[in-house]
């Protein structure tokens, strides 16, 4: 029985398998892995309510009722508002204000950008990092690779929160430096990943070939080593910006994150925490909820995107 | 003559994915006396370790039995529940699997696989049941077996590892040992030791085995009977004999004549033109017909079974 | 089996004294305590004498060295702000954040490896589903966050539980626990059940993740046709494959469960290492900072030998050692 044939059967046999949807015939990856994609709902929904909060963010300084940092459109007459209230001018705040009279809905927009732009920024860093660390560990081995591999195990191996709270100790306050601790934490997850991936791609024949042909070395790991790591670095990377989003607002939260002059969702958070136990819950709650969605919809997508670039799942 | 110890009347199993329905068995009829041994021949993805699985149940969703009869000891397996199962398994049918490193569990010892094998069915001690692993292990050819008990199967190479396999498949004493290309993945040397360590062991214990395989040779030195299977129907069956010497079908002739052995050397090796059906495709007719010379209008049908003695063919034309 | 854990043991060492290098170089590049701790119309005198007091005029270098000799003795200096030894601090408040941390542990193992296997067992079922949205959830959100939530919903709406605090305490082998008392347990209900989410998550994850990938195995098809029960082949065959990198992930965790426990214990009050580390950064009282990272990096570096040393033995593959020890 030739190949095809036998490709055939294997698909016949995964789908069988799997109960997966793999087409008889030949079909581009990437259509498969989109239709592999909209299979879960949850993750669609995940997919819009993302895009939604990204549009919001982006566009927050045009569709918030007020500049939550222009210090002269506030009023502290207007704090402590209970959500659906209305200020001193006619204006209703759907959210409520906060202890200096701020609308909790413009300050969440903004909030809500600066953790994105964080979050997102901090993660395509580490992710240029990682790779060029990682890629360059696996095509040159020997002690590059092991240099390479030891910072990272030793990095990994401790918790991120430590790392970034010490080196925030350090540096001080700030957007850049926050950017700083969030790559530190996280490249070596990205190293590691396509460390690995370029390790086993590394072993196939193709590479054999393609240095036997003298091709140059940035051409084999660019066009042939890159393209195979991609699928694990892209689970990597969408999970991370959760965590990086989630992380810089904890250390926000506890202190040590953004400086007030540019708050984050987790600065919103802990100015409201004193309010709780008094029963202004809106303070800290909306801000939090915010968080939380973004957090869950990253999570949605990297979720489903992890089960179909899996090989592993599909015999 | 009695009831035969296994009559399988036109099985049916069909995978139902989300690409289209897969015909993996589609209407095999065999049996199978006591004591015999039958070969279960046809090429990767013909259906035959789907029958073997569908005997013993072990047929998983999206897979499923949709017609016929399997009749073991006079009983009918097609729709029993999981506790009658569980009674059979392992205790009157005993299966062999392909890969002898992963069918045994890498985390545990071998005496405790064995010892649960035999506990499963029988209420004895761990002693007991230690005995009887013992036992078995040398019964297969294996020197030192308490030393093998205490190991680990990583410590085993593939050969034992397979030796070990048939020993907790006969540690019940079963009427019926089904062997899905258990040779496969060993060295050929280790392959004629397993062959005939297998043949000697049903002879003396008067189990029946079915031996599944896509070598024709393997069958050649140890079955009694045979059956071909093409796309998931068996095209013919018999005595090994009469088959290989006479062979009804043009696919078994094809197998026949491609084997290596019986040609001349240095001349180029015959080929069965064409491939083997898609198991997706729905087929009209005999599924061999696009690779058949012999074929006709006729074969546009389904071709009956015909029977010539105890043979049967499946075919408009048959050979001679 | 000795020789492996020997060489782990020296790997571990050579971290800790790795570890401590970079702890010293980096804390004590933050800022300069004597500014703090100065009366700011203090004259350069003043300062200097100041400094020279809490020897900071010394070279570097020799700072470490007086660390290092400090840190043998278990000697790392005295805090700058409350004037006791830096490690007593640290050593006083370490039982709380470890028992905060075990109980986490406890939890998550408890409720994570049954909810995990069952999610597996039955990936398409309502139940699978909703453990695995629920997992999710736990695995996002952060810490502090679902804290917060904690305390609204028990502590200010309902009024089950204290909002912060730690419980009454008994002496169980010289140290002081809170969890053998009604009052000590109803203090460690919501810190526990929060600091221990996000390991839950983790394991109900990784746990269905194992029993899916182990059920396609051929040796659970085999174990099926030698007639075992369902709750053998899971209950022993799976299980005891999946085990190995779930107790890997578990050990592996632990340090990071002491460490999340820094945000836990801000938000419920909980009079552990961790609110002390907080408050050092902000006062910049570097050796409570060195002291509490040094105990840090000591109980991981134990934890991870442990970790090694219980991976080799329950994977009987790797238990040569040698080569087969990177498998992990």
């Amino acid at each position: 029985m030739n190949e095809a044939t036998r490709d055939l059967v294997a698909a016949a046999a995964e789908a069988a398998a799997t109960g997966t949807t793999a087409p008889v015939g030949v079909q581009s990856p990437w259509r498969r892995i989109l239709a592999d994609f909209a299979e879960s709902r949850l993750a669609l929904v995940g997919l819009a309510l993302l895009v939604a909060i990204a549009l919001a963010a982006l566009t927050a300084p045009w569709i918030s009722p007020q500049n939550p940092y222009d210090l002269s459109q506030l009023d502290v007459l207007d704090s402590k508002l209970a959500p659906g209230e209305a200020s001193m001018n006619g204006t209703v705040h759907w959210l409520g204000t906060d202890d200096q009279g701020r609308d909790m809905l413009s300050a969440i927009l903004y909030g809500l950008r600066i953790s994105l732009g964080v979050g997102v920024s901090s993660v395509v860093c580490a992710l240029a990092l990682g790779l060029v660390l990682g890629l360059a560990a696996a095509y040159f081995g020997g002690w590059v690779d092991a240099v390479v591999m030891r910072v990272v195990d030793l990095q990994l191996s401790f918790p991120s929160i430590l790392i970034a709270l010490i080196l925030l100790a350090v540096l001080g306050q700030g957007v850049g430096k926050i950017v700083v601790a969030l790559v530190t934490v996280q490249w070596a997850y990205y190293a590691r990943t396509v460390r690995s991936s370029a390790l086993v791609e590394r072993q196939k024949e193709y590479i054999e070939a393609a240095e036997v042909l003298a091709l140059s070395r940035a051409r084999i790991v660019l066009r042939h080593l890159l393209p195979n790591c991609l699928p694990p670095l892209i689970v990597v990377a969408t999970v991370q910006v959760a965590h990086a989003i989630a992380l810089e607002a904890t250390l926000s939260f506890l202190g040590l994150g953004l400086p007030i002059t540019e708050p984050s969702l987790g600065l919103l958070i802990a100015n409201g925490f004193q309010y709780l136990l008094s029963g202004k819950y809106w303070i800290s709650f909306y801000p939090g909820v915010a968080l939380m969605l973004t957090i869950i919809a990253i999570n949605l997508v990297a979720d489903q995107l992890r089960d179909v670039l899996n090989p592993r799942l599909s015999r | 003559m009695s009831a035969p110890l296994l009559e399988v009347e036109g099985l049916r199993m069909h995978f139902f994915t989300k690409a289209g329905v897969v015909k993996a068995v589609d209407d095999a009829s065999f049996s199978l006396e006591r004591g015999r041994i039958l070969g279960l021949v046809g090429e990767s993805g013909s259906g035959k370790s789907m029958t073997g699985y569908s005997i013993l149940g072990l047929v998983d969703p999206p897979g499923r039995i949709v017609g016929g009869h399997i009749r073991f000891e006079g009983r009918d397996l097609v729709g029993l529940s999981n506790a009658q199962w569980r009674g059979l398994r392992g205790n009157r049918i005993a299966m062999i699997f392909q890969d002898p490193m992963m069918t045994l569990n890498p985390v545990l010892r071998i005496d405790t696989q064995m010892i649960e094998a035999v506990r499963a069915h029988h209420a004895v001690s761990r002693a007991e049941a230690r005995d009887r692993s013992r036992e078995a292990l040398a019964k297969v050819g294996i020197a030192a077996p308490d030393e093998r008990l205490r190991a680990y199967p990583h410590h085993l190479s593939g050969g034992m590892r397979q030796r070990v396999a048939i020993a907790i498949a006969l540690l019940n004493r079963p009427a019926l040992v089904i062997a899905d290309e258990p040779t496969t993945a060993l060295d050929v040397t280790i392959q004629g030791q397993i062959l005939y360590e297998m043949q000697k062991l049903c002879r003396e214990s008067a189990t029946a085995l079915i031996w599944i395989t896509h070598d024709l040779s393997v069958i050649a030195g140890l079955a009694d009977d045979v059956c071909v299977m093409y796309a998931g129907r068996i095209v013919e069956s018999g005595s090994v004999d009469e088959v290989l010497d006479r062979p009804l079908h043009p696919y078994t002739r094809g197998l026949l004549e491609s084997v290596p052995g019986r040609n001349a050397p240095g001349r180029p090796l015959p080929q069965i033109p064409g491939m083997a059906p898609s198991p997706l495709q729905s087929l009209d007719g005999c599924p061999f017909r696009p690779r058949c010379g012999r074929a006709t209008e006729a074969c546009r049908t389904q071709p009956p079974s015909q029977s010539f003695g105890t043979r049967r063919v499946r075919c408009a034309h048959p050979l001679a | 089996m000795v020789a492996y854990a020997l060489r782990r043991l020296g790997q571990s060492f050579l971290v800790l004294v790795a570890m401590s290098l970079l702890v010293f170089v980096g804390v004590y590049a933050i800022g300069n305590p004597v500014e703090l701790l100065v009366n700011p119309q203090a004259d350069a005198i003043e300062r200097a004498r100041a400094t020279a007091a809490l020897g900071l005029d010394k070279p570097l270098a020799e700072q470490f060295l007086v660390f290092l000799r400090g840190a043998l003795h278990a000697d790392l200096g005295h805090s700058f702000v409350y004037n006791v030894p830096a490690i007593q601090l640290v050593l006083q408040r370490l039982p709380a954040t470890l028992e905060l941390a075990f109980c986490a542990t406890v939890l998550a193992i408890a409720l994570g490896i049954p909810l995990g296997l069952v999610a597996g067992l039955r990936p398409k079922s309502l139940v699978g589903r909703t453990i695995m949205a629920g997992s999710i959830l736990g695995f996002s959100l952060p810490t502090f966050w679902v804290g917060l939530v904690l305390i609204m919903v028990f502590s200010v709406e309902l009024g089950w539980l204290p909002p912060n605090g730690r419980g009454e305490t008994v002496l169980l082998f010289g140290v002081p626990v809170s969890f053998l008392t009604v009052d000590g347990l109803k203090h460690l209900a919501m810190p526990a059940l929060n600091l221990a989410l996000f390991k839950l998550a983790l394991l109900i994850r990784l746990t269905r993740a194992g029993a899916r990938e182990a059920l396609l195995q051929d040796y659970v098809r085999f174990a099926r046709a030698k007639g075992l029960s369902a709750s053998r082949v899971i209950g022993v065959h799976v299980l005891k494959n999946i085990l190995i990198p779930i107790v890997t992930v578990i050990g592996l965790e632990l340090g990071s469960v002491i460490a999340f426990a820094i945000v836990t214990e801000s938000i419920f009050a909980w009079p552990g290492t961790g609110k002390l580390l907080i408050d050092s950064i902000n006062q910049l009282d570097r050796p409570v900072i060195v002291a509490y990272l040094m105990v840090i990096v000591l109980i991981f570096v134990v934890i991870n030998f442990a970790v090694d040393v219980l991976y080799s033995l329950l994977d009987p593959r790797v238990r040569l050692g040698g080569a087969t020890a990177g498998a992990h």
